[in-house]
């Protein structure tokens, strides 16, 4: 490397790595991160789940023998009710979890009831108040007991009596969970790295009236640039790091019982290293596209500004990545810088990328940048953009 | 003594932002900031440029520093063109204005070495030269503290001499005295002096005449971009003081412009 663009490099780290500020706001989102989710995963925890020994209120209007023997044996004691309306009225108030209304001789009319005869079938109605955790659990727990028994009277057959007849893997769910969220979070975190350094580095210059100190010596523009966008990519890096760790640390506490038995010790090693080649590209093109827009403002406010319609551009990539059901098989799609980011690393996570589509990703960014390197060489030779007014 | 500095029919003119016409309450769309400006200065003088605000002094010497391009016109330091060879001109400069800030954050150690390696200066002289300049500007007690807790003073004195890390044959200097108190003035007038006795060429911007009386061995007298006078401090007051002379100056060109 030329030593010119190692020097400002090392400039440029010395700045980042000198500034206890800087250092901060680099690695604050991690932190943040880390914090909130944990927050609103113990804040949605106590939301939905039901302590396990709760015992619910149950009522029943006419309860038949036959399920008064099944809600005795599931431990679900109910209460015969007297008066419908007010056991209605309790339940939305939340003081009574569950109402049942049988019809009366309700198990004289099961046995009686032929399917296909025509007849109005026996009822059961089940009151419950959905904004209620305990009622809505023992919602479920009943129906489900009455399903059982209903099914268990026609006795035709069974389905799934008994048997685990999910055929997916471990893998496969935990791979299309993380297919759908992942590239989304990564994208974002990799933006939010390199859009709270880059516009410091190069408008803060520029604000400073630092930069024109540089270009009076006889240093290249093309040197500036490249010093500068390694620089800034390395500390883009280490923040979107911070943001990732936080995430992944936080993450089984945000999902709770959801992530149980999801093992994020899924991928292999060629799975890390093309997802490490697709994260530097991408921090590649997002520095220098960020740096562009910079050198354009006049002040570091200015230029976050320029920066927020990229912002909303690779929050929607992310989000189409949600979308796509899986990542593309056609090359041509990863032509397209950042688009082809989010395919990449949606292929990683959903065990479906193909090398080359990694390889011609890399290639594109890296050709992407080269380009944008050269742009703004121009720009910091170009006086309009140096010394505008 | 040969002209090492030649400056042929520089012109410059700047398109002014809409903000900008509000701000000086002006509805015209260019100003020509420098016209068709010609001098020479010679090795081992100091030059002054004379002139009120906004006549152009700044804009000149950015010009020169090759940090914008005159629209037409050209200069030769040392004989190398600065629109056509402007990395040449960076190495045989140095140039130093108010405007151009140093880093907040570095020391004034960090920065002189960074601005040697930019220039690539060898290791051995830069060490050498960092050691004489720090001494002589009683740097070295602060060569460790971060530029933002300086003085201004003392930043002024560092600017200088990380300005001068390569020993550039013509020194560019805006306003040098600007902002500073007598003693830092006084500290960086003499400087310059020193520079001259060492053969090297100055050349400094003001609107101060005393500044000139003082230091410069010849001077322009630039008037709305243009150069309405250029010759030796004693050729130009003959004998009368330089404020009176510029006064007398400014009204014959103001009467030749009506
Ligand atoms: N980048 C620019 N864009 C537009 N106009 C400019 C620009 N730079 C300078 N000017 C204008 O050109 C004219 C000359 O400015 P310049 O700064 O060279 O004057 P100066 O002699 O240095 O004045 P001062 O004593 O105020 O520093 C001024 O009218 C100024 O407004
Ligand atoms: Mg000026």
């Amino acid at each position: 490397m030329r030593s010119s663009v190692f020097t400002i490099m090392k400039k440029e780290l010395a700045r980042f790595f000198g500034d206890r500020r800087l250092m901060v706001s680099i690695l604050m989102p991690g932190i943040l991160i880390y914090v909130v989710y944990t927050f609103m995963g113990s804040a949605m925890g106590d939301l939905f789940s039901v302590d396990e020994d709760y015992v619910p209120t149950i009522q029943a209007a006419a309860l038949p023998d036959s399920i008064a023997a099944l809600t005795q044996a599931a431990g679900l004691p109910t209460e015969p009710c007297q008066d419908i309306q007010a056991a209605k009225e309790e339940v939305t108030a939340q003081e009574l979890d569950l109402l049942l209304v049988f019809s009366e001789e309700f198990d004289r009319e099961v046995a009686a009831y032929e399917a296909g005869s025509g007849q109005a079938a026996p009822n059961v109605e089940v009151y419950y108040n959905s904004a209620s955790a305990a009622s809505q659990t023992a919602y479920m727990t009943v129906t489900s007991l009455l399903d059982a028994y209903e099914s268990g009277l026609a006795n035709k057959f069974d389905v799934n009596a008994g048997v685990d007849c999910d055929l997916a893997t471990e893998e496969d769910t935990a791979g299309s969970i993380f297919a759908m969220l992942l590239p989304m979070l990564l994208m974002t975190f990799l933006y939010s790295g390199c859009s709270s350094v880059a516009p410091e580095s190069i408008a803060g210059e520029k604000e400073r009236g630092t930069i024109a100190t540089m270009l009076i010596t006889p240093i290249r523009r093309g040197d500036i640039a490249v010093g500068k966008i390694l620089a800034l990519a390395i500390v883009a890096l280490l923040s979107g790091a911070s943001s990732a760790l936080g995430t992944i640390l936080a993450l089984p506490r945000l999902m709770g019982g959801a992530m149980e038995g999801i093992s994020t010790n899924i991928y292999s090693m060629r799975d890390y290293l093309l997802l490490a080649v697709v994260i530097l590209s991408t921090v590649l093109v997002l520095v220098t596209v960020i740096s562009i827009l910079s050198a354009f403002a006049k002040t570091v406010k200015e230029a976050q500004s320029y920066a927020t319609p990229l912002m909303v551009l690779v929050m929607l990539l992310g989000v189409s990545g949600m979308f796509g059901g899986g990542a593309s098989r056609n090359l041509a799609v990863y032509c397209i810088p950042l688009y082809n980011s989010v395919q990449c690393m949606s292929g990683v996570f959903s065990f479906t990328v193909m090398p080359a589509a990694v390889a011609v990703t890399a290639g594109v960014n890296g050709a992407f940048t080269l380009l944008g390197v050269f742009v703004l060489a121009k720009m910091f030779n170009s006086e309009k953009i140096i010394f505008s007014r | 003594m040969s002209d090492i500095l030649e400056v042929r029919d520089l012109t410059k003119t700047f398109r002014l932002s809409a903000k900008q016409q509000k701000l000086e309450r002006t509805k015209q769309k260019l100003r020509v900031a420098v016209n068709g400006l010609s001098f020479t200065a010679r090795e081992g003088e100091i030059f002054g440029l004379l002139g009120p605000n906004g006549a152009g002094k700044t804009t000149t010497l950015r010009m020169l520093a090759t940090l914008i391009r005159p629209d037409s016109g050209d200069t030769f330091v040392d004989g190398k063109s600065i629109v056509r060879e402007p990395d040449q001109v960076r190495r045989r400069i140095g140039f130093l204005t108010s405007e151009l800030k140093l880093e907040d954050c570095f020391t004034p150690n960090y920065l002189y070495d960074f601005f040697s390696e930019l220039h690539q200066v060898d290791r051995a002289v830069r060490i050498a030269r960092k050691e004489d300049i720090f001494t002589r500007f009683g740097i070295d007690r602060f060569a460790e503290v971060k530029v933002a807790d300086l003085s201004t003073g003392m930043k002024q004195k560092v600017s200088l001499a990380v300005s001068l890390v390569h020993d550039p044959e013509i020194i560019i200097f805006d306003e040098p005295t600007n902002g500073l108190d007598v003693l830092t003035a006084r500290v960086v007038t003499d400087f310059l002096e020193e520079l001259r006795d060492r053969g090297r060429t100055v050349i400094v911007s003001t609107h101060i005449f005393s500044l000139v009386e003082k230091l410069c061995d010849r001077v322009g007298i630039l008037i709305d971009g243009r150069m309405v006078q250029c010759d030796t401090l004693a050729n130009i007051t003959r004998g009368e003081s330089l404020e009176d002379r510029f006064f007398a100056i400014y009204k014959e060109t103001a009467g030749e412009m009506e």
